[in-house]
């Protein structure tokens, strides 16, 4: 079975946003769904010297997050209705809006914050990785969308070859737990994050609710 | 009636994403749209359409692909030409641009001319039709030009619509055929910039196209923030494909700002207002090491030091003897910069010896430290540092100042607006001034082409502009102004929202968004490219574009063939589009058939950057500046002979500033609030579309070391005042950003509750009307305030 996944590049990553509304606006979520959200990690001290001059240690960067795709979804798992389940071609993890109950057990169960809730409709949507684009052969929306060309997308394995294999920064999940399809560029920063403390400075933007 | 109050979109319901049909969706109902309604003539009625994107004062211009469904926009997606590489990058939107139809479509849209009933500023209209709106605004007009005459009348800045037919050109057009208006010059964006960058090279005209960035070895990017305030789409692009050629990059800002975590390798964060102290001390490393280039400097400059003052000024102070302390008995060591900085002096001179040695190197000056007090300082001290250190001239270098482009400068108005017969121009940041005081302004307010105004500012029509109340400083002082209807007698807002400005208004007439005319833009700041803006919607409600608006009133004051040349929005696009074809764009497509082909963007590849000063530089004598002495003036003759010295001094020299973290202020405004421009806006226009308010929401940025004394936890609301104003946000922690500083993105709108505290949390409540002495510029940067915790 072929698997895709997502390459982020966190290395030159602004935090714009443009891919999280590229994918509001193709899937016209409301205020409060984000099928991408962008998490800006930092954290650090300020120290400052007898003459006045401040020294600064600090870690930031972004990180642009979808569903994974993963190859062990927790989500799936989770679902007592088997509307998730895992796309046999191009191994999407996908949602079945005419099973799914609202129960919403998979987003306490994905550690990665991709299910997201439609109050309106009582049920649970996601990121599809804009199949219907990949079939006439565009990208995914956010991925045309980025400024910084900073988001790629394929087989993962290619995209391993190409980009690497880590998968998990500061402070994100232990990529074990459910194997996400995502290859990350990490930032210079991300190795000082865990002294630094660096945790999501802008949580009230990517929560769901 | 108070027609406009705030109300949540309409739902998306119904729609489940990933299946989706390709549905308007949010729109149809609230916008009374029927299937199948008949979109545009020459245009499908479904399907992708290339259009340029809405142009507002961003400095992107990008290409979008709207899908157009049953006469409404029902999807954004952005510029898809197959090749991408450097000579000539897609136009990708940013945020903003994606978000664009929640602002389109949003609900609280202008939807009928109204006037105003009860008091000026109060927000309260009715609706009236437009022969009812078009005949009051024609009568004001003409009894205010024959009581006061047409130096009365004004035209404020204002870019809230920007394209080459849409917001003020044809506004202005129209008042100059009825005999003018009063002028402005320069912008709130970059009065000191325009103003001081002649002082050293006599032209605006300093920077290299951006190909050539990849030649950089080092970019220092002072105070520039491209990622959050787009300088020119691609731009941060481009410094992404500079550091992977092999360039350091380093970024001096009070902020840790997006373009610091994206595209720099370094962070020095700097006391805002003190960038010429900086400079100083690193001129004073730069010489004490021999790190300049003094072949260039004996060539190609005069006042470096006591061997090259011009003629009559051998006695004053040189450059050199500034940055030694020769006379002041100060010498600016990066240990007497630190001081002022906040910067370690190891590290100014670090940043001084790699700028000095790594060649060819880049310093970059933003914008924003030019907004503040002394902001012709910074201006001239950067161009000196790339003056002394020979980057002028060369691939990979870079002049610093202004840098408008070589070979390819903007034509940001090439709508024909005809002469304005009314002489007298006033500096932009001064209207207020023009209105309570216009008669007794003279030279030394910046008044030029008359001696003297015969009348204040009585009439103004604000099209697409929210800078009189909201993006002009002292809010609390303008709206007094405003409201006394003795003063300007009647006030017209043309826009596509009530804005803070709207309120004011005595009437508001309804325009149309860009989507729904007909409109072209070039590349702003930089890219050779003319961006087709086609009609893809009609325009809602009974909104009329602004053209149109202009050519209804044309009609009503009797020079309707005159202002119109009998055109149409389509045919003035279409004859701006070939005019491009006779001064810029030789070979560019016949314009029906760039419509036909839906191709949506003309550019013109650059393989060969073009760079500034390259003559001069290889032989000064045959190629000389213009300015006065014919090279690079880092002594100014002509600034000492203004007579200012202790604010404009004829070298660049770091003042405090008349608010500063060092004056008496400090003990009941210890901390220096700064507005940065703020992703989710491009200044006041965006802050209403609610994706991007929930992706960048309005908050005061702090650091902890200042809020914890203050007994404020994350989230808290608190309030930022100090004697011109309060406002009132929750506060968002952050450690990307110098202690004893504060950030208030500007742009949101004000909105003052029943105690004058502005829930909105316009930053311009705070800030000062004083502007800079030489470009009377504005300095909405330096202010200074305490933050207190609130309930």
């Amino acid at each position: 079975m072929s698997q895709y996944g997502f390459y982020i590049d966190s290395s030159c990553c602004s935090g714009c946003k443009t891919c999280q509304v590229a994918c509001k606006d193709k899937n016209d979520l409301d205020q409060g769904m984000m099928w991408r959200r962008v998490y800006e990690v930092s954290g650090g001290s300020w120290e400052q010297r007898p003459n006045g001059g401040w020294n600064p240690q600090i870690s930031t960067y972004n990180l642009s997050i979808a569903c994974n795709h993963c190859e062990d979804p927790a989500c799936v798992d989770a679902c007592p209705t088997k509307a998730l389940y895992k796309d046999s071609e191009k191994g999407f993890v996908l949602i079945d809006p005419e099973k799914c109950v609202g129960c919403r057990y998979c987003e306490w169960a994905c550690p990665y914050g991709a299910l997201q809730y439609n109050e309106d409709l009582g049920i649970m949507t996601k990121c599809d990785f804009c199949k219907d684009y990949l079939e006439v052969g565009n990208e995914p929306s956010c991925v045309s969308s980025c400024p910084l060309r900073a988001i790629d997308y394929g087989e993962l394995s290619e995209l391993q070859e190409k980009y690497g294999l880590v998968s998990q920064v500061h402070p994100m999940p232990d990529p074990k737990l459910t194997k996400p399809s995502l290859v990350i560029g990490p930032h210079r920063e991300s190795e000082t994050a865990k002294i630094n403390k660096a945790r999501i400075a802008n949580l009230e933007e990517v929560k769901n609710d | 009636m108070k027609p406009l109050d705030r109300r949540k979109f309409i739902k998306t319901s119904g729609l489940i994403g990933g299946s989706v049909s390709l549905v308007p969706g949010f729109a149809a109902d609230l916008f009374g749209l029927t299937p199948g309604q008949a979109v545009i003539g020459d245009l499908p009625s479904e399907g992708w359409i290339r259009v340029g994107c809405p142009a507002h004062n961003c400095g992107g211009r990008c290409l979008l692909k709207v899908w157009v469904k049953d006469g409404l926009i029902a999807r954004i997606e952005t510029d898809d030409r197959p090749t991408d590489d450097l000579s000539d990058p897609q136009l990708r939107a940013c945020v903003r641009g994606r978000a664009y139809r929640r602002r389109q479509y949003h609900p609280d849209r202008l939807r009928f001319p109204m006037k105003r009933v009860g008091k000026r500023g109060e927000g309260y209209f009715e609706r009236i039709s437009w022969t009812e709106a078009l005949s009051l605004m024609a009568k004001k007009l003409t009894e205010i030009r024959n009581k006061y005459g047409n130096e009365a009348l004004y035209i404020p800045y204002g870019t809230g619509s920007y394209s080459q037919t849409n917001g003020r050109w044809p506004a202005v057009r129209l008042l100059n055929i009825l005999g003018g208006s009063l002028k402005y010059y320069n912008s709130y964006s970059w009065a000191c910039i325009s103003k001081a960058t002649p002082t050293v090279f006599g032209t605006g005209i300093t920077g290299n196209q951006r190909q050539d960035w990849l030649n950089s070895k080092f970019i220092l990017m002072w105070g520039w923030n491209p990622a959050e305030m787009r300088d020119g789409t691609n731009t941060e692009y481009f410094l992404k494909k500079a550091r992977e050629r092999g360039a350091r990059i380093v970024c001096i800002d009070p902020r840790k700002t997006m373009s610091a975590v994206a595209l720099a390798d370094e962070w020095i964060p700097i006391r805002p207002g003190t960038e010429t102290a900086m400079m100083s001390a690193m001129a004073y490393v730069m010489i004490q090491e021999n790190l300049i280039d003094r072949e260039f400097i004996k060539t190609h400059c005069i006042g470096f030091d006591n061997s090259q003052m011009p003629d009559g000024y051998e006695e004053d102070e040189s450059y050199s003897d500034y940055i030694l302390g020769t006379i002041d008995n100060i010498p600016k060591t990066p240990e007497w910069a630190e001081a002022i900085t906040g910067i370690p002096s190891e590290t100014i001179a670090r940043i001084a010896r790699q700028y000095g040695s790594i060649k060819p190197a880049m310093l970059y000056q933003g914008y924003g430290m030019q907004r503040r007090a002394y902001g012709e300082q910074p201006v001239r001290g950067g161009c000196v540092l790339a003056a002394i250190t020979g980057n002028i001239g060369i691939h990979g270098g870079w002049a610093s100042g202004i840098a408008h482009q070589p070979g390819g400068t903007p034509f940001w108005n090439i709508f024909p607006m005809k002469k304005n017969p009314v002489k007298a121009a006033i500096p932009t940041f001064l209207w207020s001034e023009a209105v309570i005081r216009g008669t007794e302004l003279s030279a030394k307010e910046g008044l030029s082409g008359v001696d003297q105004l015969s009348t204040n500012i009585k009439f103004i029509w604000a099209v697409a502009s929210n800078a009189l109340i909201n993006q002009h400083s002292n809010i609390n002082r303008t709206a007094k102004i405003l409201e006394d209807e003795s003063k300007v007698e009647f006030l017209v807002v043309q826009d596509q929202f009530l804005t803070p400005t709207g309120k004011f208004a005595d009437l508001l007439l309804p325009a149309c968004m860009q989507f729904e005319t007909w409109g072209l833009e070039d590349g702003w700041k930089y890219g050779d490219e003319v961006i087709l803006m086609p009609q893809v919607v009609k325009p809602a409600f009974e909104s009329r574009s602004d053209y149109r608006i202009c050519a209804d009133l044309a009609r009503e004051m009797g020079v309707y063939e005159e202002f119109t040349e009998e055109l149409d929005e389509r045919g003035w696009t279409k004859k701006l589009w070939n005019s491009y074809k006779s001064n810029r764009f030789p070979d560019i497509p016949d314009f029906e058939q760039v419509v036909k082909s839906n191709q949506g963007v003309y550019s013109l590849p650059v393989h060969e950057p073009k760079i500034s000063f390259e003559n001069f530089a290889k032989d000064p004598v045959k190629y000389p500046l213009k300015t006065p002495s014919g090279k690079i003036e880092i002594f100014s003759p002509a600034l000492k002979e203004l007579g200012q010295a202790d604010e404009i001094p004829p070298i660049p020299k770091y003042i405090q500033e008349w608010e500063s973290p060092f004056g008496p202020e400090k003990d009941r405004f210890p901390l220096q609030a700064i507005g940065p421009h703020y992703m989710g806006r491009v200044h006041s226009t965006f802050d209403n579309v609610d994706w991007l308010q929930e992706a960048f929401p309005q908050r005061i940025f702090i650091n902890p070391i200042d809020a914890e004394p203050r007994g404020i936890k994350e989230g808290d609301n608190v309030v930022a005042f100090n004697d011109r104003g309060k406002l009132k946000l929750p506060c968002r922690f952050t450690q990307r950003i110098l202690p004893g500083v504060v950030s208030i993105p500007q742009g949101a709108w004000w909105e003052p509750d029943k105690k004058q505290v502005d829930i909105g949390g316009s930053i311009n409540v705070l800030t000062s009307e004083k502007w800079t002495p030489l470009a009377f510029g504005n300095a909405q940067h330096t202010i200074m305030v305490d933050i207190k915790r609130v309930r």
